[in-house]
């Protein structure tokens, strides 16, 4: 019997759709603005975690050198998930972590620095979520790498060991 | 109750399914007359499914939030119209109005297929009943629209505001009639394929399906269109959004199709064509329905994503696919006992030309659409078609296609010589005068706006002089093309004129060009029923001096929680005054958009001839001599 080409190939492309509307649909499909645009960081005035004193976002993020801010809450259970990678993190030479607590009772963040430890060399709070707004992030945990007042990489979202290689890689 | 009502019948509905399916099958063994049976139960099963709908709609009236799809897409506050409309405004309701017109479409078609064959009837109920069988199973396992909740909630989520819309509101059941139409269309086809019915008597009865979903899709598409224009803000009526796209291909498939069945009915050919067209039609708006409800694609139709729908549908899809590719494959004939000499002034080659050229469009549209899925899947590369592909492709080819849809028509059957050659001549001419008229005063691409201006004026004044010169003889046709002919004419105003401001004003202050002064006079707040709106006031002068307050609206609903623009727009027949306002983040400014755009009114009209002509098709006996 004489093979027909035609509608064998004709099946063979319907497979093939098949196959990638399979696979497609496996795929995440929520479509992520890219966050790899440089954009200054806002001027903005914090209050300390511990002391009540006003500082501004000039003080805090130096020249040349790489802050990590972390926003974070107690309430928040991916950020008790992501807080060894911070700790990891907080090891590196060149880079400091500036921690954001969000919309928190000071005792109870007190109590989950306490029992899993601080990486952050400043700490400054954000009672009602306000200077979270002004400074563009979307909520809990969320995550800036800093370099020359420019937000060089955002991270929404919890941290994963990839995110903490990359950020490695790039404060080198 | 109304809900558990509801539950029952369609359970007990697609039990039936059972039975037709045993009473075809043997009726079609034995009997060359139809089986009573077999009509009682499709009404029988039409009832009950029906019974479910309307047990979903009081579901939906009564907000009776212990149905979870109630809860999910309803509100006490809502009114009622949107109440209602929000028994499709979800993906489990709108599955069930599926089921509903499919049902009611087979019972229509066997009422009104009386002097057909009874095997063909009955074959094509069979394959109608797979895909009942199909929808029924889909609902029931993976959405039904009864899940009971407990404890009742005391207040439901909301319908999408954006979605709370008159012209939305009738959108999708009369889209419905199209898609789901197109199922008649499908099994009907594959069932004449096989017993190898692809007559000239077969054409002239299914010819009455494909007019109803072509009217009834072209009208859905157009009201989705509208929605868009005044409610999502952007300013345009296409956005080759993935799910206008969706709606696009299975009406240019089933455009091309009446054009092939005309064929068919003169002249006995173009069956393969007729064929794989109902097979694709269908297809089509299936595949449709897989894009927007597995959210492979993003889109305002995108309801919430389960992965278990998606692969459902994409089952059931392919099934039916590789089922009718078997079909056709296996029993389709060509007819070889006589060997077709088309000569190239007649009708029949001058439509099979544009059938190729809405094929290419087709294509097109279809790439655009599902390349991005490809790519993702192969190169995890994500992109998106916007419309200068689209426009690049697909404008250029619109010349030879308004040509040859201009002059098709004017030659006969079989073999012709052009009649009234001087006429068409005289009128090539002057549209190309007017058209270079109108480009040459304006800072635009001279040559190709000049030729395509040319060609759809062209096709205008030739398709308006018949209205005249032809009697009414071929109306429908006649209104089609001088329908569509106002349609690119319209459209390609609308581009060329479009003028915009993009500013940033706050309260008091003034923006001045050349041609418009936009002055924000001030801002207020009113209360509504389920939302708030902040309306802002604005004194748009022109250039010569006329004066007109605008009012464009930002409204905050409380359930869900979901702030929506809303444009002003002031329509008149030759141009329409577009504004719009948004938030700036953080700021006293609000973004303002502020857009004349000529000639939108006649995009409407046109679409809205065009379907005219389908009814006119659709209730004239004799088409054509």
């Amino acid at each position: 019997m004489k093979i027909r080409i035609f509608p064998v190939s004709i099946i063979f492309l319907f497979i093939v759709i098949f196959i990638v509307f399979l696979k497609g649909l496996k795929n995440p499909n929520i479509y992520k603005p890219k966050t790899d645009v440089k954009k200054n960081i806002p001027l903005l005035n914090f209050e300390l975690f511990e002391s009540n004193k006003k500082i501004n976002s000039n003080e805090i993020f130096v020249d040349d050198e790489f802050y990590l801010m972390n926003i974070w809450s107690s309430w928040c259970a991916p950020c008790r998930d992501e807080h060894v990678f911070l700790i990891k993190l907080s090891k590196e030479k060149n880079l400091k972590l500036v921690g954001l607590n969000y919309k928190d009772n000071f005792i109870n963040a007190k109590n989950f620095l306490d029992e899993l430890n601080n990486p952050y060399e400043i700490i400054i709070t954000d009672k009602d979520g306000l200077v979270a707004i002004e400074w563009g992030a979307y909520g809990v945990p969320e995550t800036f790498l800093i370099h020359k007042k420019k937000i060089i990489k955002k991270i929404i979202g919890p941290l994963n060991i990839d995110l903490v290689l990359e950020i490695k890689e790039l404060v080198k | 109750m109304a809900s558990l009502i509801g539950y029952y019948s369609l359970i007990v509905g697609g039990f039936l399914s059972f039975f037709i399916i045993i009473f075809s099958v043997k009726n079609f063994k034995s009997s060359e007359t139809l089986d009573n049976r077999i009509i009682f139960f499709s009404f029988l099963q039409l009832l009950l499914v029906f019974i479910s709908f309307l047990g979903l709609i009081i579901s939906f009236i009564n907000s009776d939030f212990s149905n979870e799809t109630v809860f999910n897409h309803s509100h006490t506050t809502k009114p009622l119209l949107y109440k209602i409309a929000g028994t499709w405004g979800n993906h489990e309701g709108s599955l069930l109005l599926w089921l509903l017109v499919l049902t009611l479409f087979i019972f229509l078609f066997i009422l009104k297929s009386k002097k057909q064959p009874t095997k063909y009837v009955i074959l094509t109920l069979l394959f109608q009943q797979i895909i009942i069988v199909g929808f029924f199973i889909f609902i029931l396992k993976t959405s039904s629209p009864f899940n009971y909740i407990f404890p009742v909630p005391k207040e439901g989520l909301g319908l999408n505001p954006i979605l709370q819309d008159p012209a939305l509101a009738i959108h999708p059941p009369i889209l419905y009639l199209g898609y789901v139409g197109s199922s008649i269309i499908f099994s009907s086809t594959l069932s004449a394929v096989t017993l190898n019915y692809i007559t000239k008597k077969w054409a002239s009865h299914i010819k009455q399906w494909v007019l109803i979903s072509w009217i009834f899709l072209t009208l859905g598409i157009l009201l989705g269109s509208i929605w868009a224009y005044y409610e999502l803000g952007w300013g345009g009526f296409w956005f080759w959004d993935p799910v206008e796209n969706v709606s696009l291909m299975p009406w240019l498939a089933l455009t091309t199709l009446i054009h092939c069945i005309l064929v068919l009915e003169k002249r006995s050919f173009l069956t393969s064509w007729v064929v794989i067209l109902s097979i694709s039609t269908f297809t089509l708006s299936m595949s449709g329905t897989f894009l927007v409800r597995s959210g492979i694609l993003n889109s305002v139709h995108t309801f919430a994503n389960d992965p278990e729908r998606g692969l459902y549908i994409l089952l059931f899809l392919f099934s039916l696919i590789f089922l009718s590719l078997f079909i056709f494959f296996f029993f389709h004939k060509q007819n070889e006992n006589f060997k077709i000499s088309l000569s190239f002034l007649s009708k029949e080659t001058f439509i099979l030309i544009n059938n190729w050229f809405m094929m290419y469009f087709l294509s097109v549209v279809l790439i655009g659409t599902i390349y991005p899925i490809f790519l993702e899947v192969i190169l995890s590369e994500k992109i998106s078609v916007g419309p200068p592909f689209y426009h690049k492709l697909i404008v250029p080819f619109l010349i030879p296609f308004l040509f040859f849809m201009t002059i098709g028509p004017k030659l006969k059957w079989m073999k012709s010589d052009l009649s009234k050659k001087i006429n068409l001549i005289v009128f090539f001419i002057i549209s190309l005068l007017v058209a270079s008229l109108i480009v040459k005063n304006l800072k635009i691409e001279f040559l190709l706006n000049t030729i395509l201006i040319t060609f759809s004026f062209y096709l205008f004044f030739v398709t308006l002089s018949d209205f005249v010169s032809k009697k009414y003889k071929n109306l429908p046709q006649n209104i089609a093309h001088f329908g569509f002919s106002l349609f690119i004419i319209s459209i390609l105003f609308n581009n060329i004129f479009t003028t915009e401001i993009i500013t940033n004003l706050k309260v008091g202050e003034k923006f001045e060009s050349e041609n418009y002064k936009i002055k924000f006079e001030n801002l207020y707040q009113k209360d509504k029923k389920n939302f708030k709106s902040i309306i802002g006031k604005f004194k748009i002068e022109n250039s010569q001096g006329d004066v007109e307050i605008m009012e464009p609206e930002l409204r905050i609903y409380n359930q869900p929680n979901i702030s929506t623009s809303e444009a002003d727009i002031r329509t008149n027949l030759l141009s329409d005054k577009f504004i719009t306002m948004n938030i700036v983040q953080n700021q006293e400014y609000f973004n303002i958009r502020y857009q004349t755009k000529p000639f939108m009114m006649w995009i409407w009209l046109s679409v809205l001839l065009i379907t005219i002509s389908g009814f006119v098709s659709f209730f004239k006996k004799k088409y054509e001599n």
